[in-house]
C-alpha cells in the first residue's frame, strides 16, 4: 500500500521534472538561460500574494473539467466533450443570471444548479447514445463539442447579444447582482491576507474545494459511486452483479457534465459576469491533463490544476521578461500529458508484475 | 436568390472546401484501418499548414512548402505511433496531446520565425495548372487529391498490403500468428496518415489562405474524421462524406451576405456523423480493433 502511494506521486513528479527538462533544452537552443526563464515564471506566480490569487483562480475551472473527466474515466468512459458542457453549462446560467433579478442566497446557487443540469444534460446526450445505440462517447462528445460551440455561438450573436455593445467579441447583458459571486479579497484583507482588489479570484474556488470533497465521498462511500467504479472495471461482471451498466452510463455522463457545467461558472459568476463568445479556450481539454496527473483522484486534481495554474500565469511573465515564446508552456503541458501517460502505464505493469510474482 | 446559390461555382467552391478535409480523411483511413484512432489529425493538419508556409517563406517554392508540410506531419504522426502502438498507451489521450503540442508548437514558432504575432507574412500560392487548349484552370493539389483517392481505394482493398493492414484492424491477433508484423503495419498507417493530413494542412494555407494564422484549422481535422466515419472507412466513401461537407461550408459562406444564421449550416457536419453512428442513415461499423492496443 505504502509502495502504491509512492509510486503513484513519484510517477507524477518525474513526469513533470522531465517535461520541464526537455523545456529547458528548447529555452537552452533559443539562446536563453533555463534557468533564468523558469526562475521569471515561478517568481511571478508563487512569490507573491497576488501571483498565487491568479494562479487559484486559473486553477478553479481546472479543477472542475478534471473532477468531470476523472469521474467519467472511473465509470470506464472517456469524457472528451467537456469542452462543449462548459459551453452549454455557462450559457444556461448565464441565462438565468440575466433574466432573474433575485438574492444572491437564491440567485447563486440556482446559477449552479443551472449550470449542472444543462452541462449534465448536454454529457447526457453522449450518455444516452452509447448506452441506447452503442455508439462510441469519443466521436459523439467531440461532435457534440462543435455543436455547444456553434450554439451558443449564435445565441449570443443573435437573440441574446448585449444591445449597443462595443466589445468586439460578442457578449450578452451583464448578470443581475444576486448572481454574482463575490471576490475575496474583502475578507482576505480582514484576516491580514492582503491581497489587491484588481486580483479576480473568487469564492468558485472554494466551491470548487466543496466539489472535491462531494465528489469524493459520492465516489468512495456511496452506492452509485461504487456501481460506476464497478460498470468502469468490468460492465459484463457488474451485470451479474445486479447493476444495469446501461442505467449506469447515463448517470456517470450526466454527473460528469455537470462538473463540466460548472467549469464554467468561474468566468461567468466569478469574473465576467456575462458570457462570451468562445470564453473557454480549451479548460475542457486541459481536464485531461489535469485528470491524468493528478490520477483521477480529487486532492491529485487540486494539485494538477495550481500547477497548470502556475504555469498560466508564470507564462504571461514569460512573455514580457524573456525572449521565450508563452506557448512554450503549452508544449510543456502536452509532454506532460504523454510522459504521465506512459508513466501510469509503466507502473501498471511494474505493479502487475510484482503482484504475480509474490502469489 | 436560389439561382445565384447553385450555381457550378458553387460546386467549384465546395470541392475547394472539400480538399483540406478529404486529404486528411484519407489519412483517418489508413490509420483507423491498422487499428489505430488518430484525433492527432486536427493537430497534424496544423503543423502541415504551417510547414507548407515555413517551407515556401524560405525557398519561394510552394512544392518545398508541400514536402516540408508531409514532413512535418510525419513527424506528429511518428510520435502517435510511438507513444499509442509501442508504449500502449490510450490512443484517445496521445491524441489530445498531440493536439496541444502542435498548436502550441507552431504558434510558438511562428513566433520566433516570423517575429510577428498571430500571423506569418504572405506567400506566394502554387501555379495553377491550366487545361490544354483552355482556359479553366486548376490546382495541382486537386489532381494530386483525385489521385490519391483512387491509389488509397486500390491499395487498401486490392493490394497485399491492404488485406494485412486490414487484418491489423479487424484481428490483430489473427493477423500475427499469420506471419503478420503487427506493430510494423500500425506503423505504416499512421505514418502514411500524418503525410496525408500535413497534405490537408499545406492546401489551408498555400491555397486558401496564402498565409498562416495561428490555430488556423478550426476543428477540421475532426471534421475529417466525421467525414471518415460517414463514408464508412473506405476513400471514396470519405471523399463523398467530405465533399458534401464542403457544399456545406460553401453554402454557409454564400449564406452569411443574406443574414441567415449560418451556426446551423455549420452543425451539419457533426449532426449528420452522430446520426450514421447510431444508424439513423446507415450503420458505420469501425473495425473491430480499431482503437485497441495490440499487445503481443
Amino acid at each position: 500500500m505504502l509502495r502504491r502511494i509512492l509510486i503513484n506521486i513519484l510517477a507524477p513528479f518525474l513526469a513533470v521534472l522531465l517535461a520541464f527538462s526537455v523545456g529547458a533544452i528548447v529555452i537552452y537552443i533559443l539562446g536563453e538561460n533555463p534557468f533564468y526563464v523558469y526562475k521569471i515564471l515561478l517568481v511571478n506566480s508563487v512569490t507573491k500574494v497576488d501571483g498565487w490569487g491568479y494562479v487559484l483562480f486559473n486553477a478553479t475551472p481546472l479543477i472542475f473539467s478534471g473532477l468531470a473527466v476523472a469521474l467519467a474515466f472511473k465509470g470506464g468512459l472517456f469524457n472528451i466533450g467537456v469542452e462543449g458542457q462548459i459551453y452549454i453549462g455557462a450559457f444556461a446560467c448565464a441565462w438565468f443570471g440575466i433574466t432573474f433579478d433575485v438574492h444572491p442566497l437564491i440567485g447563486i446557487p440556482l446559477g449552479l444548479i443551472f449550470a449542472m443540469i444543462f452541462g449534465g444534460l448536454w454529457g447526457v446526450i453522449a450518455g444516452y447514445l452509447k448506452a441506447r445505440f452503442g455508439a462510441h462517447e469519443v466521436i459523439n462528445t467531440i461532435m457534440l463539442n462543435f455543436i455547444a460551440i456553434a450554439l451558443t455561438n449564435y445565441l449570443v450573436n443573435n437573440p441574446f447579444k448585449e444591445p449597443g455593445q462595443i466589445n468586439p467579441i460578442p457578449q450578452t447583458k451583464e448578470l443581475f447582482s444576486g448572481s454574482i459571486i463575490p471576490r475575496v479579497y474583502p475578507l482576505f484583507n480582514r484576516i491580514g491576507i492582503n491581497i489587491s482588489p484588481s486580483v479576480p479570484l473568487n469564492y468558485t474556488f472554494f466551491i470548487a474545494i466543496l466539489f472535491c470533497i462531494v465528489v469524493w465521498y459520492f465516489m468512495e462511500k456511496t452506492r452509485w459511486g461504487y456501481e460506476i467504479k464497478a460498470v468502469g472495471l468490468n460492465p459484463r461482471a457488474s451485470r451479474y452483479g445486479g447493476i444495469n451498466p446501461n442505467h449506469i452510463i447515463i448517470l456517470t455522463m450526466f454527473l460528469s457534465g455537470a462538473l463540466g457545467g460548472l467549469a464554467g461558472i468561474n468566468d461567468i459568476m466569478g469574473y465576467r459576469h456575462r458570457f462570451l463568445d468562445g470564453f473557454s479556450r480549451g479548460t475542457g481539454f486541459t481536464g485531461i491533463a489535469v485528470a491524468l496527473l493528478g490520477k483521477n483522484n480529487p486532492i491529485g486534481i487540486v494539485f494538477a490544476s495550481i500547477l497548470f495554474g502556475i504555469l498560466d500565469r508564470g507564462a504571461l511573465a514569460m512573455d514580457v521578461f524573456t525572449n521565450t515564446p508563452r506557448e512554450l508552456i503549452r508544449v510543456i503541458q502536452a509532454i506532460i500529458i504523454i510522459f504521465v501517460a506512459i508513466g501510469n502505464e509503466f507502473i501498471f505493469r511494474l505493479l502487475q508484475r510484482l503482484e504475480r510474482e509474490s502469489e | 436568390m436560389i439561382g445565384g446559390i447553385l450555381s457550378l461555382e458553387l460546386l467549384v467552391s465546395a470541392l475547394r472546401m472539400s480538399v483540406p478535409l478529404t486529404f486528411a480523411s484519407l489519412g483517418g483511413v489508413f490509420s483507423e484501418r491498422g487499428g489505430v484512432v488518430n484525433i492527432a489529425l486536427e493537430g497534424i493538419m496544423l503543423v502541415g499548414a504551417f510547414g507548407a508556409v515555413v517551407g515556401t517563406y524560405f525557398t519561394n517554392n510552394p512544392w518545398i512548402g508541400l514536402l516540408t508540410a508531409m514532413s512535418f506531419g510525419f513527424l506528429i504522426a511518428l510520435i502517435h505511433a510511438v507513444v499509442s502502438i509501442t508504449f500502449r498507451i490510450n490512443q484517445i489521450i496521445s491524441g489530445t496531446a498531440l493536439n496541444i503540442m502542435s498548436a502550441g508548437l507552431t504558434t510558438f514558432l511562428s513566433r520566433l520565425i516570423f517575429k510577428a504575432a498571430g500571423s506569418s507574412p504572405h506567400i506566394e500560392g502554387m501555379v495553377q495548372w491550366r487545361f490544354p487548349g483552355t482556359n479553366w484552370q486548376i490546382s495541382p493539389l486537386i489532381v494530386i487529391m483525385f489521385t490519391v483517392i483512387i491509389v488509397s481505394q486500390i491499395v487498401i482493398f486490392r493490394t497485399r498490403y491492404g488485406l494485412r493492414l486490414r487484418a491489423c484492424g479487424e484481428n490483430p491477433y489473427a493477423a500475427d500468428s499469420l506471419g503478420v508484423n503487427v506493430i510494423r503495419m500500425r506503423y505504416s498507417g499512421v505514418l502514411i496518415s500524418g503525410v496525408l493530413g500535413g497534405l490537408g494542412g499545406a492546401f489551408l494555407s498555400l491555397e486558401h489562405a496564402r498565409v498562416f494564422v495561428e490555430g488556423m484549422t478550426t476543428g477540421r481535422g475532426f471534421i475529417a474524421l466525421a467525414g471518415m466515419i460517414f463514408g464508412r472507412w473506405t476513400p471514396l466513401g470519405s471523399f463523398s462524406a467530405c465533399f458534401l461537407f464542403g457544399l456545406a461550408e460553401a453554402l454557409r459562406m454564400r449564406l452569411e451576405g443574406f443574414g441567415i444564421p449560418t451556426q446551423f449550416i455549420q452543425m451539419i457536419p457533426y449532426i449528420v456523423t452522430m446520426c450514421v453512428l447510431i444508424g439513423v442513415v446507415g450503420r458505420a461499423v469501425a473495425p473491430a480493433y480499431d482503437g485497441i492496443p495490440f499487445e503481443k
